[in-house]
């Protein structure tokens, strides 16, 4: 192995999480899952496969559901970003989350936060879906434990009461 | 026997809330102080001799930690039922990604880089990795002939049977490896003080296998080995034997630097370093009367375990104790063995050698069917097992199961006679064929035979200054519910809240043994014996005075609180004890293997288009006889995951190997189904009850892993009325059975082409 | 994560001028990345060789679509979602907006763009196959100049393109005079959704009196580049669609194509699903030609 390249320089990137503005200083390579669980301790957003297919790592920036295991953390600068951790108020939980525990939606619990955060992206979009709806909005978040199904009921059932926004 | 109704209730699951707010904290959600970050140096070859390892440039390697065999304190093993897995290699190399090394640095990010700076240089030996080249014995590379383990199960006279027979019957059938994938890579956080000894935490099944390891591995006395499990993202036997690895690599390079280390895989190398299902073959001999009765039939079952013998032995056991299934076998051989290959120990994966054997045997079935001339459904009614008959180790069935009544109900709720008989007729004119199949069977709960009693669980229940009381076992939660039913089924003894019991964390410094979390042992099995324990603190109260014979949830708590106040903390205790009336013969594999059986009979109907030549699962019925369902939601949950498991098992998963190493260990090229890839599965329960179990239940978790693949490969057979045997069956592999069948002129009417 | 981050530089300059200045100084130095979703598994995987990279994300001049009477310039910057969210491309481009719905799931349509997809040139990319039917044209541009580019030309071999060191995709322009063919497409992969493409087909075709007055077909993952089916096009095209027509048309696809074994699957399964897709179209083609009588 050859001269090991020069390191290079952290920059300083700020942006908006769960409704607070944080200043990080990062390589700019960095990616924002590991800026957000290491750097600023919200371990809720989760990495199971590091390419994008599973979804644990998803987040929600400007809105937009995205993965954060392959967002550079410079591109981040400026954004509005939703963890898991921000989903709920205080003690109250989301209409998703409650859902969730009432259906069965989480065993194991790791895909759940990038599961809900999804669920939440869609009923964004699609106040009222169909369950086909639910099933390609949550087609690139991978569940082992449960089969699906009971993550299915619960996000109809939010979309059924109307609570989802 | 009248319930408070908290059992039988979907409760809310004790850790839910921590998970869907992303505060359940995960081994690589926790950071100690000043800890390290540990890594792996693996073999690139399948198989030789360690020549030369080399650390190369550009790393500062004063920075870093290195452990090698020669630092290990005790024995050079991961102690599991053998002791021939070593920690780390000791010059030879028996399969790919050995580990050989390891390196340790506060810079996570350095790692993979160092990694790839240590060269090794090898003498590569001749290596094996199949069933059938390991049955060679051309290379020798497992004791003296690639045997782990044999068994023999013989019932009847079965050389007496062929020459009565109208029909012999044979065929051979295949499964393939699985991976468990589990979301959560496996990891462990470990720390070593020359005082206390060594401490881990991590993601894992079974504290006090990973316990057992360490006090090897380390020579220390137990008191100086603590484990702690951490809440642990999936596990489905994917974490009852392989955690003891890397908990024994943490620790190592904890005791090296004295620093606490965490070494946590990301997918790639989870994928491709840790067990697997077992790979099997399964030949069937059977013999037949002309009314479609089952004479008597040789099963030959094999399974690769990989370079080392791990689990390989109860994997074996099990799938050839379930390889009779459903059926009276009048007679019956069954020789099973387990044989080595150089690729990585194979291990635990949710139902245990029965979803290979089930696999065969049903497929099997509907050969039997068609030679005989019968409907599927027919052969397996006139075959089916009866309260009184023996199973083929001679276990009486002594509970008033119908099986002929549950493949009515599942045909029933299916729709399988109309739609068979639909889907002969549509099938003529489409390009989109489909079919309906069939599989019945079975799971024995609990360890096999006399290994309940040889593990010897103990479990408590504890009381606490603030009234509550407490679980205390070392049976842990991954998903599947533990901690909610176990607490449920406290609270239903003694008649408190729900809310007013807890469950402690599974430490072996804090609680008991209660045998490892498998074998769908613990809501059955720990459960009861939970029951147990709790009705022990509430006698315990009612001796003191402390509690009548009536009482409120408050007055409970009030008796706990007050006794807690004069006596200290309180526990009881309970200790398994095997019942009478399971008796089993290890020498001779006969008697009660198991202390309870589900059953289940589930259909499957599935479309083949022939465009892609792609099966999808349409509509999918799961009917089982579970004992007693605890909770409902958890129950269905179970069942749904497992069954997208062994569709995914049927038509999905794929390890594709080279020398003995997978090649495709990313979840872009190992394919589970997604959400938008499985139809609604139709689950229902029926319920016998169960006197070995908690409040009758019987354990479910892995009985869903049984049925799903034969059901679908027997669909696939019905729409295509072209055999399968081996699984995973992609669309590949269904392209060329129908071109070579159409080549040999075997094909009518199974072309795209429908003029 | 086998990459180190220390190791790499990134920098975001906002402007598409900024950026083409900063190639033009240095050509062949710094890798454009806009979503991510390619290059950052590269790099998690620590297998991307380039460590300068430049950020074209969210470029407002790469990520808009302008809308002309005979012309939709789609950015290079604009996501899948932004595809399928736009109602002319939704409306006269079928082929193209399902394709952006078949790539991964929501979360890598929200951040995987276009242009992303055209510089890579994988053939196994799912909207490439739309773009050559629908004979796209480039917009490539650099510092220096701006050229046009008949989509077809781009992809010269594997993974290899004519774009030069200091060029960016700009647009891909698409001319509207489609929304009369019947469209049709169909991806194979190994699952529903998040699958990489084992054979997918984008077809056009447009009936006159019966016989098949036009038709275009493009497929990928059988060729070192997605592939425009030629061969069976002109086999196809002046024909009434007759049960011979399709199996020879079929026969025709089938032989055209060069599958490898891989991965993913097969050359021969390739081949013959290659074979059926486009019978399958020409089946379709046919009933909705009918239903039109």
């Amino acid at each position: 192995m050859s001269e090991a390249p020069p390191n290079r320089v952290k920059c300083e990137i700020s942006f908006q999480v769960n409704g607070k503005l944080v200043a990080v200083r990062s390589y700019p390579m960095e990616r924002l899952l590991d800026v957000l669980r290491e750097q600023l301790g919200l371990t809720g957003t989760k990495e199971g496969c590091g390419e994008g297919e599973c979804g644990s790592c998803s987040v929600l920036v400007d809105g937009v559901l995205v993965n954060s295991c392959l967002v550079p953390v410079l591109q981040a600068k400026d954004a509005k970003i939703i963890t898991i951790e921000g989903l709920s108020e205080g003690a109250r939980l989301h209409a998703l989350q409650q859902a969730f525990l009432d259906c069965g939606g989480a065993q194991c619990g790791i895909c759940t936060p990038g599961m809900i955060l999804a669920a939440f992206h869609l009923l964004s979009k699609k106040p009222q879906p169909t369950t086909e709806d639910i099933r390609e909005g949550l087609s690139g978040n991978l569940c082992r434990c449960t089969g699906y199904a009971q993550i299915v009921e619960a996000v109809a059932e939010v979309g059924r009461r109307g609570t989802g926004g | 026997m009248s319930t408070s109704g908290i059992v039988g209730r979907s409760v809310p699951r004790l850790e839910g809330r921590d998970k869907v707010t992303g505060q359940a904290r995960y081994v690589d959600d926790i950071t100690l102080p000043g800890m390290l970050f540990g890594a792996t140096v693996r073999s690139r070859i399948s198989r030789g001799k360690i020549a030369k390892v080399t650390f190369g440039p550009g790393v500062d390697w004063d920075e870093f930690v290195v452990v090698s065999a020669k630092d290990i304190p005790g024995k050079n093993c991961i102690a599991l039922i053998d002791d021939d897995e070593p920690c780390l290699t000791d010059g030879t190399v028996n399969h790919p990604e050995e580990p050989i090394l390891l390196l340790a640095h506060p810079d996570r990010r350095l790692l993979p880089q160092a990694v790839e700076a240590v060269s090794v240089e090898y003498e590569p030996l001749p290596a094996i990795f199949s069933i059938e080249e390991s049955e060679q014995q051309s290379q020798i590379i497992w004791g003296t002939d690639n045997v782990f383990k044999s068994y023999l199960i013989e019932k009847g006279d079965i050389d007496a049977v062929w020459a009565v027979a109208d029909y012999i019957v044979e065929g051979e059938y295949t499964t393939g490896a699985q991976e468990q994938l589990y979301i959560e890579n496996n990891g462990m956080i470990a720390a070593f003080d020359p005082q206390q000894g060594v401490t881990v935490w991590g993601s894992m099944q079974c504290p006090y296998y990973v316990h057992k390891s360490l006090v090897k591995l380390f020579n220390l006395p137990g008191e100086r080995v603590r484990v702690v499990q951490t809440e642990t993202g999936g596990a489905f036997g994917g974490k009852e034997d392989y955690p003891s690895v890397i908990a024994g690599h943490a620790a190592l390079l904890a005791m090296k630097s004295g620093r606490p280390v965490k070494i946590a895989y990301d997918r790639m190398e989870d994928m491709v370093v840790t067990t697997k299902r077992h790979p099997s073959r399964t030949r069937h001999r059977t013999a037949v009367s002309k009314d479609g009765k089952i004479l008597g039939g040789e099963v030959e079952f094999t399974i690769d375990g990989g370079a080392y013998k791990t689990l390989s032995p109860v994997v074996l056991s099990r799938g050839a104790i379930h390889a009779g299934g459903t059926y009276h076998w009048p007679a019956i051989r069954i020789r099973a063995k387990a044989v080595a290959t150089n690729t990585p120990p194979q291990g635990a994966f949710r139902g245990f050698g029965a979803p290979q054997s089930l696999f065969a045997l049903e497929r099997h079935m509907d050969r039997i069917a068609k030679v005989v001339q019968l409907s599927p459904v027919e052969i397996r009614r006139r075959n089916f097992l009866k309260p009184g008959e023996t199973t083929t180790t001679g276990q009486t069935v002594d509970e008033a199961v119908d099986l002929g009544k549950l493949l009515d109900r599942a045909m029933q709720l299916s729709d399988y006679s109309a739609k068979k008989e639909r889907f002969a007729r549509e099938n003529k004119e489409s390009t989109r064929k489909k079919g309906i199949g069939i599989a019945s069977f079975l799971h024995g709960a609990g360890f096999t035979g006399s290994g309940e009693r040889y593990l010897s669980s103990v479990v408590g229940v504890e009381g606490y200054a603030d009234g509550s009381v407490r679980v205390l076992v070392s049976s842990t939660e991954f998903g599947q519910g533990t901690n909610t039913v176990l607490c449920q089924i406290v609270a239903e003894a003694l008649k408190v809240r729900y809310e007013d019991v807890s469950i402690a964390r599974p430490d072996t410094q804090e609680v008991p043994n209660s045998g490892p979390t498998v074998a769908s042992r613990t809501v059955m099995v720990v459960g009861k014996l939970v029951q147990s324990a709790a009705l022990g603190i509430r006698h315990t109260l009612e001796a003191s005075g402390l509690l009548g014979a009536a009482y409120s949830a408050e007055e409970f708590r009030a008796a706990v609180r007050a006794y807690v106040a004069k006596n200290g903390k309180f526990r009881s205790l309970a200790h398994y004890e095997q019942p009478e009336d399971i008796v089993w013969d290890e020498q001779k594999y006969r008697g009660s293997a198991y202390a309870a059986y589900a059953w289940a009979v589930y259909v499957a109907e599935v479309t083949v288009d022939l465009t892609s030549y792609s099966v999808s699962v349409e509509d999918f019925v799961a009917l089982q006889e579970v004992g007693r369902v605890l909770h409902p939601v958890l129950a269905k949950g179970q069942i749904m995951g497992g069954i997208a498991q062994g569709i995914g098992f049927a038509l999905y998963e794929k390890v594709i190997w080279e020398k003995g190493r997978m090649q495709n260990g990313q979840m872009t090229n190992y394919i589970i189904p997604t959400s938008a890839d499985l139809a609604p599965i139709r689950v229902y329960f029926e319920e016998l009850g169960n006197v070995h179990g908690a409040y009758g239940a019987k354990g479910i978790g892995e009985l869903p892993m049984d049925g799903p693949a034969p059901a679908v490969i027997n669909a696939v057979e019905d729409a295509l009325g072209v055999p399968f045997n081996s699984i995973p069956l992609l669309p590949e592999d269904i392209f060329d059975a129908l071109t070579n069948k159409r080549e040999r002129g075997e094909l009518s009417n199974v072309t795209r082409d429908h003029r | 994560m086998r990459a180190r981050p220390a190791e790499y530089e990134l920098t975001a300059p906002g402007t598409l001028a900024a950026v083409l200045s900063l190639l033009a100084e240095e050509p062949g130095e710094w890798l454009p990345i806009a979503g991510g979703t390619d290059v950052m598994v590269q790099y998690s995987a620590g297998r991307l060789p380039s460590r300068k990279l430049v950020s074209i994300w969210n470029l407002p001049e790469l990520r808009r679509i302008e809308v002309t009477p005979n012309e939709v310039r789609v950015g290079a910057g604009c996501t899948y979602t932004d595809l399928r969210q736009h109602e002319i491309v939704s409306r006269e481009f079928v082929l193209l907006a399902n394709a952006a719905s078949w790539t991964g799931g929501i979360a890598n349509q929200n951040r995987g763009t276009l242009g992303g997809n055209v510089i890579n040139g994988s053939p196994a990319a799912d909207s490439l196959p739309a773009l050559l039917v629908y004979e796209a044209e480039l917009t490539l541009v650099s510092a220096k100049r701006e050229r046009r580019l008949a989509y077809g030309d781009f992809h010269t071999d594997y993974r290899k393109t004519r774009l030069a060191p200091d060029e960016l995709v700009q647009s891909i322009c698409l001319s509207r005079r489609f929304s009369e063919y019947y469209a049709h497409a169909r991806k194979v992969g190994a699952r529903n959704a998040q699958a990489i493409s084992k054979v997918c087909l984008a077809a056009l075709g447009r009936l006159a009196d019966g016989v098949v007055d036009d038709v275009r077909l493009a497929m990928g993952s059988v060729a070192p580049v997605p592939l425009r089916l030629r061969g069976t096009e002109r086999v196809v095209r002046g024909r009434r669609i007759k049960p011979e027509l399709i199996e020879l048309a079929s026969k025709t696809a089938a032989a055209e194509i060069r599958p490898i074994d891989d991965i993913r699957s097969t050359a021969r399964y390739r081949a013959a699903v290659a074979g059926n897709l486009v019978a399958e179209f020409l089946e379709r083609l046919s009933s909705a030609g009918r239903q039109h009588e």
